[in-house]
């Protein structure tokens, strides 16, 4: 009896070690240091055109570039659809952590990953002051929108965003029937926007936030942008939201809501690359990083963000920074990041 | 209540169609919770015997704080993880940041406690008599650990399926330290905590059926050896 006992222990010990020394074998290469530079032709690559996409060369079969970007941009699918696309073009192997904004410029303050993809300017503009990243490029914006119950106790259908968040505001605090707002409560740049609104309504937040919570009407949930729309539309209460994760919760069925404020400026999102500084860091992956923002910024991929979640959605889920300097210099934006491909 | 009838319809669709991107991630899932869950037994359950075998100097306060990271919260675990394997931190150079074999090692970690805990309550547990009747046999030292694993072998595998559980639910620490790479340290749990945050309810629930039916699995191989 005892010998059985022995005999399928070892059995037992023997082939989970195997499946060990598997595992460590497979998972090597996740954690393997960078090799050697590209070859010389990764040079002419990086040129205004042809961009990468239209060289079939595979010069970077054996690097990796790991990004950080947001829940909303990822969750949307572009950024598996432009990666997929590069990664056969190129051979990078691209590795995508979807997280906060807030988190994702730690870990681009930490040099945890080589480039973050974010959507909250004036963070963004902190992060390069203080030297943690460089070469921002700008690829696409949309617009935030407020949206709520189809009854619209507030009346806040149509108003310009900063009328339509002090008219929640009053009423909220003097208590009107059925006037509620959840903030997402959390370093997302979402959240980042409605303090930007309150600011520009002339409230700071930092000091009125903390009076806020405590009244019936203001609702911070701390949560992502899904669970943040769920709340409100348990609630029939407004709220700040994307437009992507807006219409997918909307068309799912999930959420019931209406889109009552969707113009303005004070709206606009916009999203950028920018590069972990490797004179911080100097193991980021900066060639293959600044490839893949050139090629973020080349037509054939500002196309293909135009038509993005038309099929889906019956509208664009993005616009193509190429050509929309217009809209987007008054945010600060400079020509240079649309369109200047990094050297 | 639609989402959780759709959802067991999903699974079963993702099972039977074999869905490369499931199989990708299930098999993930599995490699590093089994790994994980072999690594802590290696360790814990020899330190367990000794700790439950031997007195020295402040071996009950050892013993509640083993108890006491049962509670351990695996957010927590995932922060602490994230910090040392950071670029920044003191283990950065070892490149484990957003790795599967980085989750594998945040598993470890946060199973130590319960199959310690539980090894060392399963061989107290033991007949004092049992022990005297094998020290006076003549029993060497291996002789003897042997002999007492044997003996409480179905509370120690007990304590291995406990430490496996919780590893292969848990969604805090492989979120901070792998960061749900897709194709690299997607597993289970993040994958559903990632398609409920889209909003692909019923998807969630089919990637929650999978994962019981997996525990279900290796608990129930695990249990044939048990009572062996």
């Amino acid at each position: 009896m005892e010998n059985k006992n022995f005999k399928v222990l070892a059995i037992f010990l023997l082939s989970a070690f195997v499946c060990v020394m598997l595992t460590a074998g497979c998972t090597g290469t996740d954690g393997s240091a960078q090799t050697a530079t590209p070859t010389a032709t990764a040079g002419q690559t990086v040129t205004a055109t042809p961009a990468p996409a239209e060289t079939a060369q595979k010069e970077y079969a054996d690097k990796e570039l790991l990004i950080a970007t947001t829940t909303s941009l990822y969750a949307t699918g572009l950024l598996d659809q432009l990666a997929g696309e590069f990664m056969n073009d190129t051979g990078v192997d691209i590795k995508i952590t979807a997280v906060g904004t807030g988190t994702a410029l730690e870990y681009g303050a930490n040099g945890d990953v080589d480039l973050i993809m974010v959507h909250d300017r004036a963070r963004e503009d902190a992060f390069i002051e203080d030297g943690s990243g460089t070469d921002r490029r700008v690829f696409g914006y949309n617009y935030f929108v407020i949206v709520g119950p189809e009854s619209d106790p507030a009346g806040i259908k149509g108003m310009a965003p900063t009328e339509a968040l002090e008219t929640i505001l009053a009423k909220g605090s003097e208590g009107a029937e059925g006037v509620k707002f959840v903030s997402r409560g959390d370093s997302s740049g979402t959240h980042g926007k409605e303090k930007a609104l309150w600011s520009v309504a002339g409230y700071d937040y930092a000091e009125y936030e903390p009076v806020w919570v405590k009244e019936d009407w203001y609702v911070e949930a701390g949560t992502g942008m899904g669970g943040t729309l769920t709340m409100a539309d348990q609630m029939d209460a407004y709220t700040l939201s994307d437009i992507g994760t807006y219409l997918k919760y909307q068309g799912d069925g999930t959420v019931n809501l209406a889109e009552l404020v969707n113009e303005g400026d004070d709206l606009i999102n916009i999203y950028g690359a920018i590069l972990v500084n490797p004179e911080k860091y100097p193991d980021t992956n900066v060639e293959v990083g600044k490839d893949w923002v050139n090629y973020l910024i080349t037509d054939g991929v500002q196309d293909e963000i135009k038509v993005f979640g038309v099929s889906d959605y019956g509208q664009p889920l993005f616009f193509p920074a190429m050509g929309a300097f217009d809209v987007l210099s008054s945010s600060g934006v400079t020509q240079d990041e649309i369109s200047a491909p990094l050297a | 209540m639609n989402y959780i009838i759709e959802g067991i319809y999903q699974a079963f669709v993702l099972i039977i169609t074999l869905n490369p991107e499931v199989v990708d991630i299930t098999i993930r899932t599995l490699t590093i919770t089994l790994g994980a869950t072999l690594i802590a037994s290696v360790l814990c359950i020899p330190l367990g015997i000794y700790i439950a075998f031997n007195e020295f100097y402040g071996r009950k306060t050892l013993i509640s704080v083993i108890q006491t990271l049962y509670a351990l919260p695996t957010v927590v675990v995932g922060l602490v993880m994230y910090m040392i394997l950071s670029n920044n931190g003191p283990l950065g150079f070892l490149d484990l940041l957003f790795t599967s074999t980085g989750v594998m090692l945040g598993q470890v970690v946060l199973i130590l406690p319960i199959i310690t805990g539980l090894t060392i309550s399963a061989l107290s547990n033991l007949d004092s008599t049992i022990r005297d009747t094998i020290v006076s046999l003549g029993a060497t030292t291996g002789q003897f650990f042997t002999s007492m694993v044997l003996e409480a072998r179905f509370a120690i595998m007990s304590a291995v399926i406990m430490g496996f559980s919780r590893a292969i639910s848990e969604v805090g620490a492989a979120i901070m330290i792998g960061g749900n790479i897709k194709g690299h340290t997607r597993i289970l749990t993040t994958a559903i905590t990632l398609e409920t945050n889209i909003g692909n309810f019923s998807l969630s629930v089919a990637l929650g059926i999978i994962l019981l039916l997996i525990a279900l699995t290796v608990t129930m191989i695990v249990s044939r050896f048990q009572q062996s």
